[in-house]
């Protein structure tokens, strides 16, 4: 990974100054750009096999009755998939690779605050993968408890449950220690001049997202660990055949885990704040509301988690009070929205990959939230919950909103990475498979989901059939858009990337592509009459 | 009319919900769409920088705030009656287990489909056996889980004679998509002469009654037919083979190994079986009942 010298004095961090070389100077390496870049090749890889996974069903799924392999197969792939999709690939996502990679070049700093650690968290989350997939291949037999882990099942199966509780327990780590990393980085390393209220918004998103890191994860760890300890010690937290309450484990569950929704898209709401201003050469609009309106989210975000346990049995009180607090947390979701669009007007508008992504998200993220609005309120959540409609409804959000979110920031910052361009060509025409084949492979899961269609069915009755074959065909388009997308950026170097090619205004566009290893050599200021996103 | 009294206002509130948010989405993308166009570099080379505006933010906070509470209203007006259930209802109660649904009727009798008259309020306690299922009739837009150790239930009033599909939405294990049955909506005079026929519970032996019991039979068939595992008809006496400690080996159906595969299930694996696929049910039926279900494999041949 050498690269001759740019104009700048200082070697770029892609070069191997230290005392190792080659492979073991990447992984020795604390300096928070180079492991950004780890942890977005490592998510690409098991994005690349979730995807995989995703197909195989969908290929199961072409026919009703059973096609390729059984039903304990089927269930222990939609297993996986969703821990790998969840648990290494959306939650520690884009705060792990541009929150590493970006934010301390957005905010003037040198580093993280505690760069050692940083490589720690990243070494306990590769463990916490391993220790993940190893439950695929150990014990008795992939896990058949969908990501959720819902007791009793997950008491009483046989399946190598353990191993993947404990993966995800490790990799909660990861998540807990980046998260706090951040949140010092920010209070103490901003540059002169730099006021909370003048940091630029993906570090805001950044910010509200690593307090849900630190409050909410330790919560998801004690009860995976209950699980273990109910596994092993019978003791009678969640079984009731034990004396435990099943219902509780639900709570303890969705009390990380809905927020933990919020760790995947605030940073993905973050990115496109980013996107639109530079690509309409315009300050973005309603600054200080969209930087609120993500710790409102973060805020409000903890005390809607029970709107996915309507139908429990909880009290009908408990459930009109979360499906209210639910539709409170709608809105400032809105508000970025209406925001973004409003940059628009009257900028200079460059349609490039990154802004063309970041379309694409806004329309899929409106698509997602709007369908979850049926899901909040609560006579139609009684219909549609725990059917192919809520998984049309979170694939919208995860993977049309985090997915797109994630793809559009690797277009943006890649030639501040790898100080190179990419064939933008080839780029466009990764969108136009992605965003077609997701359509196609998601919207016609709302309808068999209206019709009925509950999820993780094995096998369905025949009136679904049409709906799952146009989704196995979305499904094979979004495959090629994607194999593009892998095919523009890493097969072969693309010319020299100027230092700021978008005309960005945030600090990492003034340093060269790709950065020296100590980011600046003349630190950054922000003038008092500055703002970050001031043109001219 | 809807096909359960339900229906009207639960659908009501979808397209409320929906008619609102496809409003907004096609408005906020048709205006995104034009900006994109008409400020495009080409035809608007010069951004001009405008200032934050409190009042549009005002706006644009309280016109969404005002409509999800109206959606929040509609959401919770439809669902309250599902929750004041009828003093005249008919109590049925529903046993959920690995992977069948049963329905027990007053007196104990018990049917394998869902069956109710017209126009009359029915109330399902339910009740789960294991682990968590859910009773889902998507075409009289109703679901609650069937939770063991809770007294969760449902109601609601069939107003169209007909059958509808019945299914469980709470991944319940490897046959969770097979957890399926009918609800047939027969006039009243109908139902009152099913529930005559309906056999009494006792009708049927009692190892047939015990295999049941633990759903044995979610995954056993007792007519030959495959579902997961063997079938038990024709199984007592019959020559299988069988893995022990890795090695495959000949034995015969008899009362010993049939102990061993309920207790220790794993020990004598039938060829072809992986592991782990069925938990041991020591503690859970005695040693007792066993010989019951022994002496009804033995009958059929
Ligand atoms: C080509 C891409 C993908 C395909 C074809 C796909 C397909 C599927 C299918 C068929 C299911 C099972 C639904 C069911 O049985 O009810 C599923 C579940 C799921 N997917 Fe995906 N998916 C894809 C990408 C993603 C992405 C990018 C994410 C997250 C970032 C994701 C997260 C999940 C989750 C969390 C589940 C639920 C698993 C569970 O029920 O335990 N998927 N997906
Ligand atoms: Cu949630
Ligand atoms: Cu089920």
């Amino acid at each position: 990974m050498t690269e001759e010298k740019t104009h700048h004095p200082e070697p770029s961090y892609l070069v191997d100054t230290g005392k190792y070389k080659g492979l073991m100077a990447w992984l020795t390496s604390t300096d928070h750009k180079r492991i950004g870049l780890m942890y977005m090749y490592a998510i690409m890889v098991f994005f690349s096999v979730g995807v995989i996974l995703g197909v195989l069903m969908r290929m199961e799924l072409y026919w009703p009755g059973q096609q390729i392999y059984g039903p304990q197969a089927y269930n222990g792939i939609f297993t996986i998939h969703g821990i790998i999709m969840i648990f290494t690939v959306v939650i520690p996502g884009l705060a792990a690779v541009f929150g590493n990679f970006s934010l301390p070049l957005m905010i003037g700093a040198k580093d993280v605050a505690f760069p050692r650690l940083n490589l720690f968290s990243f070494y306990l989350y590769v463990l916490g993968a391993a220790i993940a997939l190893a439950s695929q291949f150990m014990g008795n037999g992939p896990p058949d408890t969908g990501w959720t882990f819902y007791a009793p099942y997950s008491i009483q199966t046989q399946t190598n449950v353990v191993a993947a509780v404990f993966g995800a327990f490790v990799l909660g780590f990861s998540s807990i220690l980046t998260g706090l990393n951040f949140i010092v980085t920010m209070h103490r390393m901003r540059a002169p001049g730099m006021t909370f209220f003048k940091m630029p918004l993906f570090p805001w998103s950044l910010y509200a997202t690593a307090w849900i890191q630190v409050l909410a994860t330790p919560i998801v760890g004690i009860t995976l660990l209950m699980i273990i300890a109910e596994r092993w010690l019978r003791i009678g937290f969640f079984d009731p055949s034990l004396g435990g309450d099943p219902i509780l484990y639900q709570h303890l569950f969705w009390i990380y885990s809905h927020p933990a929704v919020y760790i995947m898209i605030l940073p993905a709401m973050g990115v496109i704040t980013e996107i639109i201003p530079t690509f309409a050469l315009r300050r973005i609009f309603g600054y200080k509301a969209i930087a609120i309106s993500s710790l409102a989210i973060a805020s409000v975000g903890y005390f809607v988690w029970a709107h996915h346990m309507y139908t429990s049995g909880m009290s009908t009180t408990a459930r009109w009070v979360f499906s209210l607090l639910t539709f409170l947390v709608a809105v400032p979701s809105a508000i970025k929205v209406f925001n973004w669009v409003t940059t628009m007007y009257k900028g200079s508008i460059s349609v490039k990959p990154p802004f063309l992504f970041a379309l694409g998200f806004i329309f899929l993220f409106m698509i997602g939230g709007m369908t979850g609005l049926s899901l909040g309120a609560l006579a139609t959540n009684i219909h549609v919950h725990d059917t192919a409609y809520v998984v049309a409804h979170f694939h919208y959000i995860v993977f049309g909103g985090v997915g797109f979110a994630f793809f559009a920031a690797i277009y943006y910052w890649y030639p501040k990475m790898y100080g190179r361009m990419y064939n933008i060509k080839m780029a466009n025409w990764s969108f136009v498979f992605l965003f077609t084949g997701f359509n196609l492979l998601y919207f016609p899961q709302f309808i068999i989901g209206m019709m009925g269609m509950p999820r993780r069915y094995f096998d369905y009755l025949p009136q679904f059939t049409f709906g799952h074959q146009l989704s196995f065909w979305g499904g094979i388009l979004l495959v090629i858009g994607f194999v593009i997308m892998l095919i523009t950026l890493f097969s072969k170097k693309g010319a020299k990337a100027p230092d700021n090619p978008w005309g960005g205004r945030t600090f990492e566009w003034n340093i060269p592509s790709p950065p020296p290893v100590e980011n600046f050599d003349i630190m950054p200021e922000l003038g008092v009459n500055e703002g970050p996103y001031d043109y001219k | 009319m809807g096909a359960s009294n339900f229906v009207e206002g639960v659908d009501l509130a979808f397209k409320i919900i929906f008619g609102i948010s496809l409003f907004f989405l096609v408005g906020i993308t048709t205006v995104m769409l034009y900006f994109v166009y008409r400020y495009n570099r080409k035809r608007h080379p010069q951004a001009v920088q405008i200032k934050d505006n409190n009042f549009l933010e005002f706006t644009w906070i309280t016109v969404p705030l005002i409509l999800v509470l109206l959606m929040f209203y509609y959401g919770y007006v439809a669902f309250s009656p599902m929750r004041n259930v009828p003093k005249d209802a008919i109590p049925i109660t529903v046993i959920g287990k690995m992977w069948v649904w049963t329905f027990e009727y007053e007196g104990g009798k018990q049917s394998p489909v869902l069956v109710v008259p017209l126009n009359k309020a029915v109330k399902l306690n339910l009740h789960s056996d294991d682990v968590i299922h859910s009773l889902y009739i998507p075409a009289f837009r109703i679901k609650e889980d069937v939770v063991p150790g809770k007294k969760n239930y449902m109601w609601f009033i069939a107003q169209q004679p007909g059958e509808y599909d019945v299914l469980c939405t709470v991944y319940c294990g490897l046959r969770h998509s097979y957890m399926e049955t009918k609800t047939r909506v027969v006039s009243e005079e109908e139902y009152a002469a099913w529930l005559k026929a309906l056999p009494e519970k006792s009708a049927e032996p009692d190892g047939l009654v015990i295999l049941k019991k633990n759903a044995c039979t979610g995954c056993h068939s007792i007519d030959g037919s495959k579902i997961v595992s063997t079938s038990f008809k024709g199984l007592y006496g019959k020559t299988e083979k069988v893995v022990t400690n890795g090695t495959e080996r000949s034995i015969t159906v008899d009362d010993e190994y049939i102990m061993t595969s309920v207790y220790d299930p794993d020990k004598d694996l039938v060829v072809g079986y992986p592991k782990g696929l069925m938990k041991t049910y020591r503690g859970i039926v005695t040693e007792d009942e066993m010989n019951k279900v022994i002496d009804y494999l033995k009958t059929i041949k």
